[in-house]
């Protein structure tokens, strides 16, 4: 089957290797017979109606706020998007983005788009380190790296991706990291995120192919070797619990 | 406040502590007596770098600072003793160590950090200041590039004196000349070398006034190249110290002929690579800053071979080790189009260490563009302390699985990569900072190359 991917931004949000995500979703859509259709999404263009699953990484502050006035204009088509159950990854900058504001260091606000019920300002000190989360929901861990001065606020009853078993999460205080709503997950987790993290992974891509084919439920995708891929979590998860993160 | 020990006797203190440092073992020690000193008495540096006759000047960039100093060195030695900290300690700590080190020197020539040259700057008060390049590198420990770039810019405005060389090239280094007063500019004018797009991981690639992607008419290394903005106009300002007419010959060296104010001059490098052209125009464009000959300049640049763990073949036996090291993405698709453009090798032995100075956010090597390298191997050592991460970014970007060996020993890397080495033959090693340091050190325990710490005969 053909999977839509809409990235956003490639050119503009990608300073956490963010074409590792994208290259481990195609090669493990093809390990099972699908095909993955990536389509890049810039500053001026609008956004594809026929997507399954959208990405957007992460940026510098530059970059970040050269495309948040763009991507308010696509507010409503995405959030049309993922109200018809379209798969969404967001990762740092994205996930940021994807609040109703962030508030940067001079106390002036980005707009956001509003589709996860979080808001983002910017700390004194950057959140620097491995991040270990236990994802209650699926009974899974996500291993990653965070480097974020942004501490984010979740809104009464939203739901975190994870919660922090070591490092910072969404603002150092709550123990919280990441936000998901619907097929929508935002994470200030990267590393990248996917290659250590196989599981998820494989998650979006059953998200994207339920999109696909219009299905309620996500489709199981039959499981691969992964030897390497559990070895690299096992690391970052040592890494995260020795040495979690740091203010700087 | 406590008085301050007389200079002299701080400085055979700490010296003592170095030299200790050394016979118990605990490596070079190259920069505990710097370290010493600044606990002591910070002031110290400031007094040891005014002891210079000549005065000082200092080097940064993101990639090439080791080389590039190294140069400067080499083209120095016939004219001037220099205190050089070419152990490439280059921290406020390192220079105060080669400070303490060298008496008699006459001039201080300092490679330095990134985001130390504000510090080092503030101390030293160098004369020239030689910069040649930003690239994202080590987020986890730099920050954006916009901040070491702020940085940069306060460093010079504190310094309305020094002269600067800057590498107009690189949007954000070549702006710099703008705001200074005295200051010369180089740069690469060939356009057969530019590559056909920027590379993924090139950086500045918008305006830095007014944000509109710049249009190059080539792009050499990464984003550094022949820039213009569409919309404002801001652009690669002239070049007064040009490369033209360069020649890559392999993985043996590169040709190129140095323009500079009126003058032209041939000089054949024994380092490869497009990137080792740029080290040697900033050298040169230093040198001929601080009034050394076109022809000492030549000499200098053609007797230089490598800075340690740069290019560095070591001989382990009837097999050759070729040590490149890797650091970040600019730097390592550098290494990666150099080895392919002359002798794309069949094994290789990577290692991604995540130690603070390897930079312990390993996301990087996602940015490297190692398919080139990919192509032609028929077996590939992945190690370090996130060797399964690195095999992931191989095999994900193509290479089959069961051509990866996943080896998180260097020691066991070594031997396996020299294992599927036929006599008579190379291994390419592409280690990270920390990883580059230990493969040396194991290579010498064996005997096979002196300890860094030792000058070179």
């Amino acid at each position: 089957m053909k999977i839509r991917v809409g990235h956003l931004y490639p050119d503009y949000l990608n300073i956490y290797a963010d074409r590792g995500n994208i290259a481990v979703l195609a090669a493990r859509a093809r390990a099972r017979g699908h095909e993955l259709d990536v389509q890049d999404v810039g500053m001026g263009d609008r956004l594809p109606g026929d997507v399954d699953l959208f990405y957007v990484g992460g940026g510098q502050d530059r970059e970040q706020a050269l495309v948040a006035h763009d991507l308010v204009t696509k507010a409503d088509a995405l959030r049309e998007a993922v109200e018809g159950d379209v798969a969404l990854l967001a990762v740092c900058g994205g996930y940021q983005l994807l609040g109703r504001f962030y508030r940067d260091v001079s106390g002036e606000d980005q707009p956001g788009v509003g589709i996860l019920p979080l808001q983002t300002v910017a700390g004194k000190r950057r959140m620097i380190g491995d991040v270990l989360l236990e994802c209650g929901w699926a009974g899974r861990t996500l291993a990653g790296f965070e480097n974020h001065a942004g501490q984010t606020l979740l809104d009464e009853g939203a739901e975190p991706l994870g919660h922090v078993v070591a490092g910072f999460g969404n603002d150092g205080a709550s123990h919280e990291e990441g936000c998901r709503y619907r097929r929508v997950y935002g994470t200030y987790l990267h590393g990248p995120l996917l290659p250590r993290n196989a599981w998820f992974a494989d998650r979006l891509l059953g998200e994207a192919l339920a999109h696909a084919s219009r299905s309620a439920e996500a489709v199981e995708l039959a499981p691969l070797e992964d030897a390497l891929e559990r070895e690299a979590h096992a690391v970052s998860a040592a890494r995260a619990r020795a040495r979690g993160g740091r203010f700087s | 406040m406590r008085p301050p020990l007389p200079l002299a006797l701080e400085a055979a203190a700490v010296r003592a502590a170095g030299a200790l440092s050394r016979i118990a073992g605990r490596g070079g020690g190259t920069t505990l007596p710097g370290k010493l000193l600044w606990k002591l008495d910070p002031g110290a540096i400031d007094r040891l770098a005014g002891r210079l006759p000549e005065g000082s000047v200092l080097v940064s960039a993101t990639n090439g600072k080791t080389t590039m100093t190294a140069m400067v060195a080499e083209i120095l030695r016939p004219t001037i003793r220099v205190a050089h900290n070419s152990s490439g300690a280059n921290l406020v700590s390192g220079v105060a160590s080669t400070l303490l080190g060298s008496a008699d020197a006459e001039l201080g020539l300092f490679e330095v950090d990134e985001a130390a040259l504000p510090e080092v700057a503030r101390r030293v008060h160098p004369k020239a200041l030689l910069l040649g390049n930003l690239f994202r590198d080590q987020l986890d420990r730099y920050g954006e590039l916009e901040l070491v770039a702020a940085r940069w810019r306060k460093a010079v405005a504190d310094l309305p004196d020094a002269l600067l060389v800057v590498n107009g090239d690189d949007p954000q280094v070549g702006d710099l000349a703008r705001l200074h007063d005295s200051s010369i500019v180089f740069g690469v004018d060939d356009p057969r070398l530019a590559r056909p797009a920027l590379q993924h991981a090139a950086d500045s690639k918008y305006c830095l006034r007014c944000g509109t992607p710049y249009v190059y008419t080539a792009a050499y290394v990464g984003h550094l190249g022949d820039y213009r903005c569409p919309n404002c106009g801001h652009a690669r300002p002239p070049l007064e110290i040009v490369a033209r007419e360069i020649e890559l010959h392999g993985l043996t060296g590169a040709s190129f002929t140095l323009h500079a104010t009126g003058r032209a001059v041939r000089i054949d490098l024994a380092l490869p690579g497009l990137y080792n052209v740029y080290n040697a125009l900033g050298a040169a464009a230093l040198a001929l800053a601080l009034d050394i000959s076109v022809a000492e300049v030549k000499a200098g640049l053609e007797r230089f071979s490598a800075a340690f763990g740069r290019f560095e073949r070591i001989a382990i036996g009837d097999r050759r080790v070729l040590i490149l090291l890797i650091k970040n993405p600019a730097g390592a698709n550098e290494a990666v189009r150099t080895l392919v453009e002359g002798a794309p090798p069949k094994v290789a032995v990577v290692a991604l260490n995540d130690a603070i100075a390897d930079g312990r956010d390993v996301s990087w090597i996602w940015d490297v563009d190692f398919e080139p390298l990919l192509a032609g191997l028929d077996r590939l050592v992945a190690t370090g302390s996130r060797a399964a991460e690195l095999a992931l970014r191989f095999a994900y970007g193509g290479m089959p699985r069961e051509r990866i060996d996943v080896v998180p020993s260097l020691e066991a890397a070594l031997d396996r990569g020299l294992e599927l080495t036929p006599p008579g033959g190379e291994l390419t090693l592409l280690p990270t900072y920390t990883a580059m340091l230990a493969l040396r050190r194991i290579v010498a325990g064996r005997g096979h190359v002196k300890d860094y710490w030792e000058p070179a005969a």
